[in-house]
């Protein structure tokens, strides 16, 4: 293997360097996936509501979130806050408020998504039964869409954690970049480490996103 | 915001934007070409080619583009295999395209309820025709949410390809905000761009989507 430089990661502290970088997209993953949660559940409630002028705002955010890629969003509030408000948010601020309202938005969905799949006859029947509103939702609705949401939410953390390797392009040492750091120094040592230490990276992501994203597909199976 | 900055950027946009879309829609092409190979072997259960493809699958759903780019664009070449910084983005947006494809397709082929096969045969008509007539009508205009869905995903997705120094919306943006510091210029038209490339595709998307449910039997 000492041509393809898989072994520049076990000289020093490579190994260790590269697998701190990846802790740094996943903590910023679950950091944005636990608030994004707690918000897409209001979010979600939200979207079902008759009002218009509710209905109409969160359609302009979803369509936003839908359609903005999200370096793009990562460099406005990056780049952006600073020029127009004089905000100098750190770059690992800027990628969590990303990922928050983009995970906000993408939760939000599925949180409609699961409330609308619960057939009407419910609601009318428990509030036949003289259930109030709070009492349909806690006992009747809310039970039925948890289980249908934890897979897609399980599911939202893989996306979000593949979605974070983004986050090098505003400068946070992450993986990615640590593993280029780690290839420009070993340059003359080992002119092949590109093919070991990105070799490494992708293993490490898929390591990370497939056993959750299986987990997310065993829920999804056993509870449907 | 400065006009005169606006009208000076503006060429420099466009050249980016006919880039990303072309390699944007190759790309996209190569995914419809993969999906829809990929979910009938899957479909059919054609041996080894099926687990090949569910391995595919499982690498290209649960790694990043930007992961993905940086193997083929940096390591493949320490290997012998060089491909261009183009050819680096179609190959990378098919295949990861083409992962979500497959499932895309599958689902739909898969919806379709077993008794109509069955019926439909028993009325006499061959494997074929059951196919052409029964199945891939309701299996596609089902499977179209997700393939818009899909579309806008990729699209989306074509923004890492500045980071192989493909000269894209992204590295053109980067890039003046580099040399002439004109920040909210450059983002306003970052997402004035977008939008030009998107917004269409969402909304011609959206009236297709509405469309084909009329396509869609019972219920």
């Amino acid at each position: 293997m000492q041509s393809l430089g898989i072994d520049v990661l076990f000289k020093g502290t490579n190994m260790l360097r590269l697998l701190q970088g990846l802790w740094v997209s996943v903590a910023i993953s679950l950091i944005s996936v636990a608030f994004s949660i707690v918000l897409g559940f209001i979010v979600g409630v939200l979207m079902t509501s008759e009002n218009k002028i509710i209905k109409a705002i969160l359609r302009v955010y979803l369509e936003i979130v839908r359609i903005m890629p999200q370096m793009v969003l990562l460099f406005i509030v990056y780049f952006g806050t600073t020029r127009v408000f004089g905000w100098n948010l750190s770059a690992e601020v800027s990628a969590i408020i990303v990922f928050i309202f983009w995970g906000t938005a993408e939760m939000g969905d599925l949180v409609r998504g699961s409330l609308k799949s619960i057939p009407v006859i419910q609601y009318e029947s428990a509030k036949a039964l003289g259930l109030n509103n709070f009492q349909v939702y806690f006992h009747i609705i809310v039970p039925q869409t948890i289980r249908r949401l934890i897979p897609l939410s399980i599911n939202l953390i893989t996306r979000m954690v593949k979605t974070t390797s983004l986050v090098m392009m505003i400068g946070i040492v992450e993986v990615l970049k640590v593993a280029q750091q780690i290839i420009e120094a070993n340059r003359k040592a080992s002119p092949n480490a590109a093919f070991g230490v990105f070799l490494v990276v992708f293993i490490l992501y898929f390591l990370i996103c497939w056993p959750v994203s299986r987990l997310a597909k065993i829920l999804e199976k056993r509870w449907a | 915001m400065d006009i005169k900055v606006l009208i000076d950027y503006l060429p420099l946009y466009k050249e980016a934007l006919l880039l990303t879309l072309k390699i944007g829609w190759l790309g996209i092409l190569a995914a419809l070409v993969i999906g829809i190979a990929g979910a009938a072997i899957l479909h059919f259960k054609i041996p080894v080619l099926k687990q090949i493809f569910g391995v595919y699958i499982e690498i290209f759903r649960n790694t990043p583009l930007l992961v993905q780019l940086f193997f083929i664009y940096f390591a493949l070449p320490k290997i012998g295999i060089k491909i261009s910084a183009e050819m680096c983005g179609v190959l990378g947006l098919g295949l990861l395209g083409g992962a979500y494809m497959i499932e895309t397709f599958r689902s739909g082929l898969e919806s379709i309820a077993k008794i109509q096969t069955e019926s439909a045969l028993s009325l006499g008509m061959t494997k074929g025709q059951v196919l052409v007539h029964i199945i891939l009508p309701q299996a596609l205009s089902i499977s179209v949410p997700g393939i818009l869905a899909n579309l806008i995903f990729l699209l989306k997705e074509t923004s890492v390809f500045s980071t192989i120094s493909l000269m894209d919306l992204m590295f053109t943006a980067k890039d003046l905000i580099g040399m002439y510091a004109k920040t909210i210029e450059c983002l306003f038209m970052l997402v004035v761009f977008y939008l030009i490339m998107l917004l269409p595709v969402s909304i011609i998307g959206s009236i297709i989507e509405r469309r084909v449910r009329y396509a869609e039997f019972g219920d």
